[in-house]
C-alpha cells in the first residue's frame, strides 16, 4: 500500500504534467513542468536511488528546465500566450490519453508484477559507478561523444548567418 | 518498502498517457518538447523502479544515460525551435510543413 509521501508526490507530478500542457501561459507552463520534473526526482529518493534523484535535479531542473524557460522568452509576447489547437482534435486526444490509461493500466494491473515486493537492501550507488567504469565503458565514451556533437550542433543550428564578426562583438 | 512496483508503474502509465495526449493535441513546437520530457521522465521512472524491486543496478545505470541523451536531445530541440522561430517567426508546427527556409 502506499504511503502519504507518494501520495503527495503522485499529485504534484501528474497535476503539474497537466498543468504544463494545459496552462495558457507558457512561461507558468515551463514554471509547472519543473514541478512534474522535480516530482519525478522526488520517487526516485523514495526508490531510495538519491544518486540518481540528485543528477535528475541537476540535470532537468537545474539546466533543461531552465534552458526551455530562456527559450520560451526568445519568442513573442504574443505567442507564449497563444493556444494553438482544434477543439475536436482536443476531445480525440483526450480520448485517446484515456484509452491509454485504463488499458495498459488493465494490463499491468493484470500481470505478476502487482505481486513483486521487495525486503532486500537498495543497490549501493558505488555499484553503479563500477558498471559505468567496467561494463559500460564504451557506453559512457560514446555517450560523451554524443553529447559533445550535440552540444556543438545546437551552437551551429542557432548561430546567426546574417551577423557580421565585427558585428557580434560590438 | 512500503510502495509496491505496481504503484510506480501506474504513476509512469499515467505520465506515458500525458504525454501522449500532449504529442497528438499540441501544435505548439515548444509544447511538444514539454510532452517528449515527460515521456522520457515515465520511461526513467519505470528504469528505476524495476531496478529497485529487482533489485539490480542496471536499471540506475541505464536511468542515468537515458537523462544524460535526453539533455542532449533538448540543446538540439530547443536550438531547432529558434532556427524555425527565426525562419516564420512563429512556432506552430503547422508552418513548418515545408522545411525549405
Amino acid at each position: 500500500m502506499a504511503d502519504a509521501a507518494f501520495l503527495a508526490l503522485t499529485v504534484i507530478t501528474i497535476g503539474s504534467a497537466i498543468a504544463a500542457l494545459e496552462m495558457r501561459s507558457l512561461i507558468y507552463g515551463s514554471i509547472a513542468l519543473m514541478g512534474t520534473l522535480g516530482g519525478i526526482a522526488g520517487f526516485f529518493f523514495l526508490l531510495d536511488a538519491p544518486f540518481v534523484a540528485l543528477f535528475q535535479l541537476a540535470v532537468y531542473v537545474g539546466s533543461i528546465a531552465v534552458l526551455i524557460l530562456f527559450t520560451v522568452m526568445l519568442v513573442k509576447r504574443e505567442l507564449i500566450f497563444k493556444m494553438i489547437e482544434d477543439r475536436r482534435r482536443k476531445f480525440a486526444g483526450i480520448g485517446l490519453m484515456l484509452i491509454i490509461m485504463v488499458s495498459l493500466g488493465a494490463v499491468f494491473l493484470d500481470s505478476g508484477i502487482k505481486t513483486i515486493t521487495t525486503d532486500e537492501l537498495a543497490v549501493d550507488f558505488r555499484d553503479i559507478g563500477k558498471n559505468f567504469v567496467t561494463y559500460y565503458w564504451p557506453a559512457l565514451i560514446l555517450m560523451g561523444l554524443v553529447l559533445a556533437g550535440s552540444v556543438t550542433g545546437a551552437l551551429v543550428l542557432a548561430r546567426r548567418e546574417d551577423v557580421e564578426d565585427d558585428q557580434r562583438t560590438n | 518498502m512500503t510502495n509496491e512496483l505496481i504503484d510506480f508503474t501506474l504513476v509512469s502509465v499515467a505520465m506515458l498517457a500525458i504525454g501522449i495526449y500532449g504529442l497528438a493535441v499540441k501544435r505548439n513546437f515548444i509544447r511538444m518538447l514539454f510532452a517528449v520530457e515527460i515521456i522520457i521522465n515515465a520511461a526513467n521512472l519505470n528504469l528505476v523502479a524495476f531496478g529497485r524491486f529487482l533489485p539490480h543496478a542496471g536499471g540506475q545505470t541505464m536511468a542515468l544515460f537515458s537523462i544524460a541523451i535526453a539533455a542532449a536531445e533538448v540543446a538540439v530541440g530547443l536550438s531547432l525551435i529558434i532556427v524555425a522561430y527565426r525562419m516564420y517567426q512563429n512556432v506552430d508546427i503547422a508552418d513548418f510543413r515545408s522545411l525549405k527556409g
